[in-house]
């Protein structure tokens, strides 16, 4: 029976239009709606369904970032996690939080909490960095399995089917482990009513950054966000020939 | 208050209705006229001569007139209505549509106003060979009014476009409706389209501030004024309000767009049967107060042929009804608290038996979709709303009295079977507008008279007040040129 470790990050939801700051610093967040990462949900989902199949014993969601990340903690504790620690980081620290601080975070905190596993989706929408795992991976010294699409028990570990270029790779990885969930992993569940109003009474563990030891200096500088360049318009040919010629303008063909 | 209920009522033989899918999509429809038994009217035929006249007001490429290019414009959305026209006719401004107007009035020629052509019941579409009179270029926004929030358009702007635009300046638009990324604000207003966003908003007729439109000789009727007040004599725009073209084509539109709510949160409930239903309405009605914005209910069958057919998640287990709820606010946490104090009740009281509630913009869309995309779920998989045999009429008047008699109730019957045959649809169609207008009810709440209904207007209008509006239709179209065949009745 394991104790399973979840990474949670609050993102702008996917459903929402995101703006560069004029200033080109960064993209526009105040006021704009935030949800949990998509791939965060999976992990989740993977660790609940875990539980409910008695491989894991408990399952702890972890957050790190602003005030608001306890709704997104709340969210995977409606889902079904068994409770929550916060890890406040705002204001100016948050905004240059890196994937090196987030896993330095999930190490120590795995090894406080005597985790046997740690989920977490394989990126995050909104900085789609994919480090995340990997670099806890790393800290932990603990086997990966990353872009899983499917988690099984074996009888030493784990057997995780991973999503790699042109196919499936099956590795089989002992445990204490670091997996990270990809798209197909599993379909998370909606949580219910009922157990939104269970989650509001689950424990939910507060800490700084830097009670865990962890220096939230930054090692990488954002110089500049830009739009992505905007299509060109189209044009109407009247017939195939000035097609043909266009196409041969552009050396197309 | 109004209460919107979308209420899809399926009892088919399901594995003959998916065999079926396929095999229909790929069979254009039948001609109207010919599926409808419709007389032509006597207007002139389009000649070659008003073809060249066309061109010479507008530019070539704006006169379709191949059989393939034309052909999309004359089938309905749901693939249910067929015209024959010949002539594709778009418009960029409202002088363009005016000099169309007053050439064929002048020359007897019928005229089908076409918006997005999203209509179901077959009001955008012509019945015989009308110029089809297109909007898709008359597609700019005038002037936002950020203050007021009063936006003016013309018609053919896409109800999506105009959202997001607003959208951009903290305002949204007071409607909302499945078909918003093709439809046209100018088709919206014809046919006082309804949609989502009624409860909270009101109808068209109190969101239109302005119309401009333009009478069938071709004058141009300017009502087009962004006051909320004005209390001036005859409140003109109203007649171009739902009259889905017959009276004038409006070529601009201004509205009133509310401020964009800082809070939206959706529910999604199983609920165990109507009465709960009704008990529910009203006590959200009571707990949530103006912060309601809508209450949608859909059944069993309706939800899971949804689920099935669009591959969405069902975000809670099987329950005979499922409920929607839709809250606007201006602070989440307001909302929040009211909204907790109204589950934790009902809850307890049991009215909801399960259900999820969320604030996150892409579950909320996957809640929606679920209870609004029924329609073009069963375009998916029938192309006729056809009826059959399978139908289990106690189903229906089980449930039927008892929403109308709610007085304020919208509800959308879809029945799809395997064959459309005219005997099981005569034997539906009287039946369902029968009881309606025993209780008094409309035959029509939100798509309109058009083609399809102008034989049961009168379950729905007075003697009294369908001559009056023949008499309007008269004085304002004498040649009866503009969407012929549609919203009156024949003599």
């Amino acid at each position: 029976m394991a104790r399973v470790l979840v990474g949670v990050k609050r993102v702008i939801d996917y459903a929402v239009k995101v703006r560069v700051k004029p200033d080109k610093s960064g993209v526009v967040t105040d006021g704009v709606k935030h949800s949990m990462n998509p791939f965060d949900e999976i992990a989740v989902e993977e660790a609940v369904r875990m539980k409910e199949k008695k491989l894991a014993s408990e399952v702890i969601a972890v957050s790190c970032g602003p005030a608001q990340s306890q709704e997104t903690l709340r969210t995977a504790l409606a889902m079904g996690a068994d409770r929550a620690i916060h890890v406040e980081v705002a204001g100016a620290e948050y905004d240059t939080l890196q994937p090196i601080h987030v896993a330095k975070i999930l190490a120590k905190l795995s090894k406080d909490e005597k985790a046997d596993l740690v989920i977490v989706g394989k990126q995050a929408i909104d900085d789609d960095s994919n480090q995340t795992a990997q670099m806890t991976a790393a800290l932990l010294d603990w086997p990966q399995g990353t872009f899983a699409s499917k988690v099984e028990k074996s009888d030493s570990g784990l057997t995780v089917t991973r999503e790699i270029d042109g196919g499936l790779e099956v590795i089989k990885t002992k445990l204490p482990a670091v997996i990270s969930a990809d798209l197909r992993l599993n379909e998370p569940r909606y949580a219910t009513l009922p157990n939104i109003m269970k989650a509001k009474k689950k424990p939910l563990k507060k800490v700084a950054a830097k009670d865990l030891g962890v220096d939230l200096s930054p090692r990488i500088k954002v110089i500049s966000v830009e739009d992505p360049p905007v299509r060109q318009a189209g044009s109407i040919v009247p017939d195939v020939d000035t097609l043909v010629a266009k196409l041969k303008e552009g050396g197309h063909i | 208050m109004f209460k919107s209920f979308t209420l899809i009522v399926r009892c088919v033989n399901r594995h003959n209705v998916y065999e079926h899918v396929r095999f229909a999509s790929q069979a254009l429809p039948q001609f109207s006229s010919e599926k409808y038994n419709v007389k032509r009217k006597p207007f002139n035929t389009v000649e070659i001569v008003d073809v060249n006249y066309f061109k010479s007001i507008l530019s070539e490429d704006r006169v379709l007139t191949e059989e393939s290019d034309v052909q999309p414009y004359n089938i309905d959305w749901i693939k249910n209505c067929r015209g024959q026209s010949k002539v594709v006719l778009k418009p960029k401004c409202t002088e363009e549509v005016s000099n169309i107007l007053k050439y064929s009035n002048e020359k007897r020629l019928a005229i089908c106003p076409q918006g997005g052509n999203t209509g179901l019941v077959g009001g955008s579409v012509p019945v015989f060979d009308e110029i089809v009179l297109n909007f898709v270029l008359m597609n700019k926004i005038i002037s936002l009014d950020e203050i007021s929030g009063a936006l003016i358009c013309e018609a053919g702007c896409i109800l999506e476009n105009l959202d997001n635009y607003v959208r951009e300046r903290n305002l949204i638009m007071p409607l909302d409706l499945g078909a918003k990324g093709t439809c046209h604000i100018g088709g919206n207003a014809s046919t006082n389209a309804g949609g989502l966003r009624l409860l909270r908003y009101g109808n068209l007729h109190g969101s239109i501030l302005g119309i401009e439109a333009v009478k069938a000789d071709g004058t141009v009727i300017d009502c087009l004024r962004a006051m909320k007040k004005d209390n001036t004599g005859y409140h003109l725009k109203h007649l171009f309000i739902g009259s889905e073209g017959t009276l004038g084509v409006v070529t601009k539109v201004a509205i009133h767009c509310p401020v964009l709510p800082k809070a939206v949160t959706v529910g999604f409930f199983g609920v165990k049967n109507f009465e709960n239903i009704l008990q529910l309405y009203k006590s959200a009605k009571s707990s949530l107060g103006e912060i309601l914005s809508a209450f949608e209910m859909a059944d069993f069958h309706s939800i899971i042929s949804t689920v099935k057919n669009l591959k969405l998640p069902n975000p809670i287990s099987a329950y005979p009804f499922y409920v929607l709820i839709e809250t606007h606010g201006s602070d989440e946490n307001h909302d929040a608290e009211k909204l907790n104090n109204f589950l934790s009740k009902e809850m307890e009281s049991g009215l909801i038996i399960d259900g999820t509630v969320t604030s996150e913009p892409a579950k909320m869309q996957d809640a929606y979709k679920l209870v609004y995309l029924f329609l073009h779920d069963f375009r998916h998989d029938t192309l006729f709303f056809k009826y059959s045999n399978t139908l289990c009429p106690g189903h229906l008047t089980e449930i039927f009295p008892r929403v109308v008699s709610s007085g304020d109730g919208n509800i959308h019957i879809n029945v799809t079977v395997p064959q459309y045959t005219k005997q099981v649809a005569s034997l539906l169609e009287p039946y369902i507008f029968e009881e309606v207008s025993k209780l008094n009810g409309s035959i029509s709440a939100e798509h309109g008279i058009g083609f399809r209904k102008p034989h049961y207007i009168h379950y729905s209008k007075d003697p009294s007040a369908l001559q009056l509006m023949k008499d309007l239709k008269q004085l304002m179209d004498p040649n009866g040129i503009l969407n012929p065949y549609k919203v009156l009745p024949e003599q």
